[in-house]
């Protein structure tokens, strides 16, 4: 059972949870801010619409690509 | 079928190139009517990147002019054309590329054109983001980017221009034919269609030149000027096969534009990873950090290169009545401003702001073959 830091806020997540899911999970499911301020979510969950943009230990990644796993931080914001 | 008369100009092809033309014109206060068949040219998939080449005189004097017209345009031009005066830094690698930038620098200050010569110390505080060991580099201080789609339509919105979705399946100096049969006439028309133009006048010496861009997600403040490696003037921008050069420009987004390619010999717009993956590791030698950023959308283009690498604007010397404004490979937007007004000074039969000999469509085509 992983757990991780989603917006500074601990999250504990089953075995082979998405990066995705635990947004929805652990916040409100949004993964980023767009250009013109607005939140965005994940849209298509198969790595192609870009919209699930995230933060993990300091890289930008796609949440729905990337398994969490234990000690990582994720960050939605700004 | 006719319709007959419908513009004192049509213009043939939406993108910069036909928007800046049908702008001026409808400036003079003509009525233009522009027509666009909806395919996606280099306006869409290029990287509006406004810069200053000196390859040769010709060139230089052309994107030299256009500069200072985009310039004077920029203060105009609505937030959504992303218009910035940011200036590119042309990389040099090494000793031999210092020397290219040496003798660029004397070239383009004897014209007057802003730019100063960098040391590997004051480059990298400028840019901190690039790889050590780089010898130096070029700032050229008047160059900008914009976002193309936005300014063709921004230019589109000019009083006195109608646009109207159609393809033109046949010229016929100041008349075209649409697909459904029907023919529209006026005083001119004018051809701006970019790679198309050779489906409409097959003797038209152009050729496709394919591209790969790359854009990542935004990561704001990384890179302030286009960064744009002198190989590109050395060797790649000359090769005959394909090639690769570092050009790397950071959008108003935050998100960082990555070029450049060449190919020659298709028309498959599919994105190619091998080559893709080369352009990649070019730009990252020389922004290693460029490697952990995400890229979210590649995609290609095709450059529609005449046989010197310069514009064919002017009329048709064996179709009277049709006027050519083609074949400005990588540099249509930033020439367009240039191209429109050589175009509407050759039509009101004005003397044009800069000298219009290189780039009349005579050296290919032949002597008018009318009085």
């Amino acid at each position: 059972m992983p757990e991780l830091m989603l917006d500074g806020h601990a999250l504990t997540v089953a075995d082979g949870t998405s990066v995705a899911a635990a947004l929805a999970l652990g916040g409100n499911g949004c993964s980023r801010t767009s250009v013109s301020g607005q939140r965005r979510a994940p849209l298509c969950g198969m790595g192609i619409c870009q919209e699930c943009r995230v933060t993990i230990d300091g890289r930008r990644r796609l949440a729905c690509q990337t398994v969490c796993r234990d000690g990582m931080q994720v960050e939605t914001q700004p | 079928m006719i319709e007959g008369r419908v513009a004192d100009v049509i213009v043939i092809g939406a993108g910069i190139i036909g928007a800046a033309c049908a702008q001026a014109l409808a400036r003079r206060g003509l009525q233009v009517l522009v027509l666009d068949a909806g395919l996606h040219n280099a306006t869409a998939a290029g990287m509006g990147h406004l810069l200053v080449l000196d390859d040769n005189p010709a060139e230089l004097a052309l994107s030299d002019y256009s500069l200072h017209r985009w310039r004077e345009l920029g203060p105009d031009l609505p937030d959504g054309c992303a218009y910035r005066n940011n200036g590119t830094l042309w990389l040099a690698a090494n000793a031999e590329e210092m020397a290219v930038a040496q003798s660029k620098y004397l070239n383009l200050q004897a014209q007057g054109i802003a730019c100063e010569l960098i040391g590997a110390g004051a480059m990298r505080q400028r840019e901190p983001e690039l790889a050590e060991g780089l010898e130096g580099g070029l700032l050229i201080k008047g160059d900008g980017i914009l976002y193309a789609p936005a300014t063709a339509n921004w230019m589109l919105e000019t009083p006195s221009i109608r646009q109207r979705r159609a393809r033109v399946t046949e010229v016929d100096g100041h008349r075209v034919r649409l697909d459904d049969g029907q023919w529209l006439s006026a005083d001119a028309v004018v051809l701006a269609n970019g790679t198309q133009a050779n489906q409409l006048c097959p003797e038209l010496p152009i050729e496709p030149k394919k591209g790969h861009l790359l854009i990542t997600d935004r990561y704001p403040a990384t890179v302030t000027h286009t960064l744009v490696e002198l190989g590109y003037v050395t060797s790649a921008h000359n090769a005959k096969g394909p090639s690769v050069a570092c050009n790397i420009q950071p959008r108003p987004t935050g998100q960082l534009f990555i070029g450049a390619s060449r190919q020659f010999g298709t028309t498959d717009p599919q994105v190619e990873g091998w080559m893709l993956a080369k352009m990649l590791k070019r730009a990252a030698g020389y922004m290693p950090g460029l490697a952990r950023l995400n890229g979210i959308r590649a995609w290609t283009g095709f450059r529609a290169a005449s046989p010197d690498g310069l514009p064919l604007v002017g009329q048709h010397p064996q179709r009277q009545g049709l006027w050519l404004a083609v074949g400005h490979e990588g540099l249509g937007v930033t020439t367009a401003p240039g191209t429109a007004d050589l175009l509407v000074a050759q039509l009101f039969n004005e003397t044009p702001p800069l000298a219009a000999q290189p780039y009349l469509p005579q050296r290919f085509l032949g002597e008018p073959a009318y009085a």
